[in-house]
């Protein structure tokens, strides 16, 4: 009966699957007719309007597209020109190499541990501070940004420190058979140390902004809790959820730092494609490394187009 | 438990061996030679490359919002990109135009103006992405009422536009700050790693675990942390004058 009720297209159109996304759409719609709408008033009383006219203008427009250029754009596009200099062949080669394989595998394997881990603990960790109130609410919610403020080397240094093999906690695990430094555990905890509070920062302001008037009027109507959480609040809140794991997945494929302290760099185990560039890079392997470097950033290019698919601008 | 496992134990851990060894050998260690030149490289380049931020992502925030001009959905959409790139791959892009074999002759590898480039390059988006909402958001009634008033155009950018934007600017230069210091694949590549030279922090501090100075390096660690703890804690106290007052 809950059930029904929910799914029925009666009830708001908040509760129904994707609204946020509409609602988003909506948002982002009514921010450039808000900037059109500007613009038209500066057009009309144009020596009215500051930087609309005048030769400061194009100083400015060509100011910023020149710093742009060479800071951004031909760096990208030289390393792009040069992968890509004697044909594709020599490219897909340097991609399909073993090393550049095995070295493709561990940072997936690493990225997808990391994320499947912070998608987890950044849901949970929302609702703990959107919904709930406790003491040191506070203090949790620094302690999340605070991996955005240290340093990767610093937090590679850091578990090594705790988790390492002369360490209390790493011998116990070591007597175990259960190596984290210097292998795979240990990468999936740096990682997902670095990337910890991407999820939480974009789930938090859309539980926010939802309220919970929905799931009261579903638990009104009989609804158990998990039945709220999958019918109502889940999808309201899948946007954000995606474009949080998107976030995430991008910055665990591209983490250098951190990985380079703790996974010791044994090539052809925990060699991440990031190290592999690295590494080619200092042995004078270059087209390797750009051809990696490429295929990384072209992933890095994917993601943003995708989120900018998530997220639309204009309509 | 998974925050205090992941965070909270291995942070503590770091800083009580930074510290745990008594104040003057955390001193000693974090004033070797080698050490403290490149926590003065880190700190000055990072504030170098702060300051243009809040100038040069000011102007392109300005530029994207008030100026129109073909493709520039797309540039819009570019200045993203340093936080998309992996920081190493970051490194050798710059490299290929500003290292060795470029293709304008500068060379900048293995010099402290190619240091500063790298990290101009990944600090990028803080300062542009902070400023352009709020100037979106400005009311243009204001600027005309100023220019209806008699104000010049600089007048009115100074005495309108500006106090407006400060706390965002400033929220931006913070955060790019705090990278800067904190940033390491990009700077690896270009540095060349020349101590005393070009050698910033966080990379001292990863050559200090491969030579196995865990001591040395977690010293040094702390100085890093508690600076851009300081630099985090004066942002948010500024936000919050900004709210009051706003």
């Amino acid at each position: 009966m809950a059930d029904r009720s929910i799914a029925s297209p009666g009830l708001p159109p908040e509760i129904r699957p994707g609204s946020v996304a509409i609602e988003r759409a909506i948002d982002a719609d009514a921010d450039p007719t808000l900037e059109i709408d500007g613009s038209d008033r500066g057009r009309r009383g144009r020596s009215t309007s500051v930087g609309s006219r005048g030769p400061g203008r194009w100083i400015m427009r060509i100011v910023a597209l020149t710093y742009l250029a060479f800071l951004l754009v031909i760096p990208v596009g030289l390393v792009f020109w040069r992968t890509f200099a004697h044909g594709i062949g020599p490219v897909w080669k340097a991609l399909t190499t073993d090393g550049a394989l095995h070295a493709f595998q561990v940072t997936f394997i690493v990225a997808g541990c990391a994320v499947v881990l912070n998608t987890g603990f950044g849901m949970v960790a929302s609702f703990l501070l959107v919904r709930h109130k406790f003491r040191g609410k506070g203090i949790i919610n620094k302690l999340i940004d605070l991996p955005l403020a240290v340093s990767p080397v610093v937090v590679g240094l850091s578990l090594i420190l705790v988790y390492g093999r002369e360490t209390t906690i790493g011998s116990w695990f070591g007597g175990q058979g259960i190596d984290i430094i210097y292998a795979l555990p240990g990468m999936v905890m740096a990682t997902a140390f670095v990337s910890l509070p991407l999820m939480v920062r974009e789930v938090v302001p859309i539980l926010e902004e939802i309220g919970t008037d929905q799931e009261q009027a579903a638990a009104t109507l009989g609804a158990t809790p998990t039945q709220t959480f999958l019918r109502v609040t889940l999808p309201a809140i899948k946007w954000g959820v995606a474009y949080g794991i998107i976030l995430t997945l991008a910055r665990c494929l591209g983490e250098f730092g951190a990985v380079a302290v703790v996974s010791g760099r044994v090539v052809g185990q925990t060699q991440t494609a990031t190290l592999y560039v690295e590494q080619s890079f200092e042995n004078f392997k270059q087209a390797d490394a750009y051809a990696v470097a490429f295929a990384l950033a072209a992933l890095a290019i994917l993601a943003l187009l995708v989120m900018n698919i998530f997220r639309p601008k204009e309509p | 438990m998974y925050l205090s496992f992941l965070v909270v134990i291995p942070l503590a851990a770091l800083v009580w061996r930074g510290v745990g060894g008594g104040w003057s050998e955390f001193v000693d260690n974090a004033t070797t030679p080698e050490a403290l030149s490149a926590l003065k490289l880190t700190i000055v380049l990072s504030l170098l490359v702060a300051l243009v931020n809040a100038g040069m992502g000011t102007l392109i925030a300005w530029v994207m919002v008030r100026d129109s001009f073909p493709g520039q959905r797309i540039v819009d959409a570019l200045i993203d990109l340093p936080f998309a790139l992996p920081t190493i791959v970051a490194g050798l892009v710059l490299l290929a135009l500003y290292g060795a074999r470029s293709p304008i002759h500068l060379s900048l590898a293995y010099t402290r103006l190619g240091v500063a480039v790298a990290l101009l390059f990944v600090t990028l988006p803080f300062v542009v992405r902070t400023v352009q909402p709020v100037l979106l958001e400005i009311d243009r009634d204001m600027e005309q009422a100023a220019a209806s008033l008699g104000a010049s155009r600089f007048t009115t950018f100074r005495r309108i536009i500006l106090p407006n934007l400060v706390p965002a600017i400033f929220a931006g230069t913070a955060l790019s700050f705090a990278r800067a210091i904190s940033e390491y694949g990009s700077t690896v590549l270009i540095s060349g790693n020349l101590p005393f030279k070009t050698q910033v922090a966080p990379v001292q501090i990863f050559n200090q675990i491969q030579s196995d100075n865990p001591a040395g390096a977690a010293a040094v660690s702390t100085v890093l942390l508690v600076v851009s703890l300081l630099v985090l804690v004066g942002l948010s106290l500024v936000q919050r004058w900004a709210l009051r007052r706003g």
